[in-house]
């Protein structure tokens, strides 16, 4: 074999069956600007056929160094960053940052900013969610749904926009609580959403839960077990349709979700098609979050107890919340100045991205892409 | 733009810093300069007034930011075993145990196969250039069945080489390459350490201090990118 590299003008015809290539393999590239990627995420998968042999992510494209930008900005110059990340939920990664510089400040924000913080953040899960099944739907071929849950999304970015100005990176939070007082009617129109939004449910359901074609395409697609995801360090949705009972809101509970009524849910398969059951149950069950935070929702001041200048004192944190995607956790090294000395995002995509390997071995080419819509991942939060 | 490159060295080699370097010192040495310090640092050295004025407002918040031993069954039970290089300690309700390198493949097992931390959250490192040993690593662990978190940090030197958790949490895959990639930390056994979120080809590790932060690598990027700088 090794001589026959260095004679390549020669046909070797006495031993036809040593090729360069098994017959049956084949290295195929898919992306980075691939639309069933979301994003530029490159996958170069191994294929016999059209069986999948193993993948390598190749990934990296929107690189941004957020946490070297972290280290060369003050923590409040930093806050508005950290919604470039997961740009799908961009109140959930404030949310984290802002607690974590907080708990570093040993402050915390008062019950009113609490509760619309809580408010807001549900309403973003809900609106990541959406997302997620328009645009899982749409690779998976149905494309009706895609225009549902926009139409329906829209509702709840009007509602970010009224509050603070924007619709996508809100910069809605700020450490030690929140700058903008809720609007006039702010509780009227989460109320209104949510009779709005109930019936919508019911109708992605209708569009999908027992249809066939949804079904054959993701049931058994993608299945990784409780024990895997944990070794893998697999969170958020995807590590409980797979059974495991965790959410960080009841495991460790920060804000002050304690104080709210809701159930976790979960699957039974570890399939595409319980991920998609789960998150639809997490829709339902943010509603119901909500409801209770918007009924209950305090008088009071919005801001706690900082000082102008951000100044933690020396010593490091590490404060995780439950983003959409699963488990988002900031650990920051203060050394008492106004920068951080070191700021670490512990993303959920980047860590549930690494399953994917596992979870598509076996399956079909046209399954990648819906393993790949499942996992949930946003490319600026994989590449930070 | 040339001012933020120049406004972050400032902040690193500050005084307190050393105190977490603690070479041979004790832990109980470390908590005190470190209440201290920034207090010093900020009111600047003629403001003598600030100092004593700035010396109530700490009784005020002990119980929160200052680093206390952390005891524990699960402490007691390693620091028998291991000694002085165990260094357990809490800070605003958070354990973390400062180890000795040499104990790093075997602290870790024990945490997991004994004391059940089965999910590896992440991995990470921070880079100190004025100590000796110029890296901190941290792995952040949790346990499924305590539902407790726990760090473990050590300490290794600028081109030391760290023995890989792969084999421990295959979550460490991924994040062992990132610290790679941004530290330039070798972790020994990892099955395939590459660079993940920068090109292969790139020189430098950009979350080293030395490293500005509109650096980049030109020949890289002239090659590669056929322009002249990225910036």
């Amino acid at each position: 074999m090794s001589d026959r590299t260095n004679e390549l003008s020669h046909l070797d015809l006495e031993t036809p069956d040593k090729t360069y290539l098994d017959s049956n393999e084949l290295i195929i590239n898919m992306g980075p600007q691939h639309p069933a990627t979301h994003g530029v995420l490159r996958v170069i998968l191994k294929l016999d056929g059209e069986k999948v042999l193993g993948t390598e992510c190749v990934i990296g494209y929107l690189h941004r160094g957020v946490e070297k930008i972290a280290e060369n900005r003050t923590y409040t110059m930093f806050n508005p960053y950290v919604d470039r990340m997961d740009y799908c939920a961009a109140v959930s990664n404030g949310l984290g940052y802002c607690e974590a510089v907080e708990k570093l400040m040993n402050v915390e924000a008062p019950p009113r900013a609490q509760y619309i913080r809580v408010i807001l953040t549900e309403l973003n899960r809900i609106a990541s969610h959406q997302l997620w099944l328009g645009t899982h739907a749409l690779d998976i071929g149905a494309m009706t749904p895609l225009f549902y849950t926009f139409r329906d999304r829209e509702e709840i970015l009007k509602i970010f926009e009224k509050y603070c100005g924007a619709r996508l990176t809100t910069h809605a939070f700020r450490i030690g609580g929140c700058q903008y007082e809720t609007y006039a009617g702010f509780e009227k129109d989460v109320k209104n959403f949510l009779t709005f939004f109930a019936p919508k449910i019911d109708e992605y359901e209708a569009l999908l839960t027992t249809n066939r074609i949804w079904l054959e395409r993701t049931k058994n697609v993608g299945v990784i077990s409780g024990p895997d995801c944990i070794a893998l360090g697999v969170t958020g949705p995807v590590l409980r349709a797979s059974g495991v009972k965790w959410d960080l809101r009841k495991a460790q509970p920060y804000a002050n979700y304690k104080d709210f009524d809701f159930e976790i849910p979960i699957g039974t398969n570890g399939d595409t098609y319980d991920r998609y059951l789960v998150r639809m149950q997490e829709m339902r069950q943010s509603m119901r979050i909500i409801e209770q935070a918007v009924a209950g929702i305090p008088e009071g001041p919005i801001m706690g107890k900082v000082p102008k200048v951000i100044k933690p004192p020396v010593g490091e944190i590490y404060h995780s919340i439950e983003a959409p995607k699963g488990e988002l956790g900031y650990f920051i090294v203060s050394d008492g100045s106004t920068q951080p000395y070191r700021l670490r995002v512990r993303p959920p995509s980047f860590v549930n991205l690494q399953a994917l390997d596992v979870m598509v071995r076996g399956l079909l080419v046209a399954d990648v892409v819906a393993v790949i819509g499942t996992i949930d991942i946003v490319l600026g939060e994989v590449d930070r | 733009m040339a001012e933020e490159v120049k406004s972050p060295a400032p902040p690193p080699p500050p005084q307190p810093r050393p105190a977490k370097t603690e070479p041979s010192g004790g832990p109980e040495g470390e908590p005190k300069p470190t209440a201290e310090l920034p207090v010093a640092a900020a009111p600047a050295a003629p403001v003598k007034p600030a100092a004593p004025a700035a010396k109530p407002a700490a009784p005020a918040k002990p119980a929160g930011p200052v680093p206390m031993p952390w005891t524990s069954p699960l402490v007691e039970k390693y620091r028998s075993q291991y000694g002085s290089g165990l260094d357990p300690q809490t800070y605003l309700g958070q354990n973390y145990l400062n180890v000795d390198r040499s104990l790093i493949p075997d602290i870790l097992r024990l945490l997991r196969d004994e004391e059940q931390f089965d999910y590896c959250v992440d991995i990470t490192a921070a880079h100190y250039p004025k100590r000796e040993k110029q890296f901190d690593v941290i792995w952040i662990l949790y346990s499924f069945p305590r539902n407790e978190r726990v760090r473990v940090k050590t300490q290794i030197a600028d081109g030391a080489s760290i023995p890989s958790s792969v084999s421990i949490w295959p979550t460490a895959n991924w994040l062992e390459r990132e610290v790679y990639d941004m530290f330039g930390i070798t972790f020994d056994g990892h099955p395939d350490l590459r660079r993940i979120l920068l090109p292969d080809g790139w020189k430098g590790y950009p979350l080293r201090k030395d490293y500005g932060i509109l650096q980049q690598d030109k020949e890289w990027v002239q090659i590669n990118l056929g322009i002249e700088s990225g910036q």
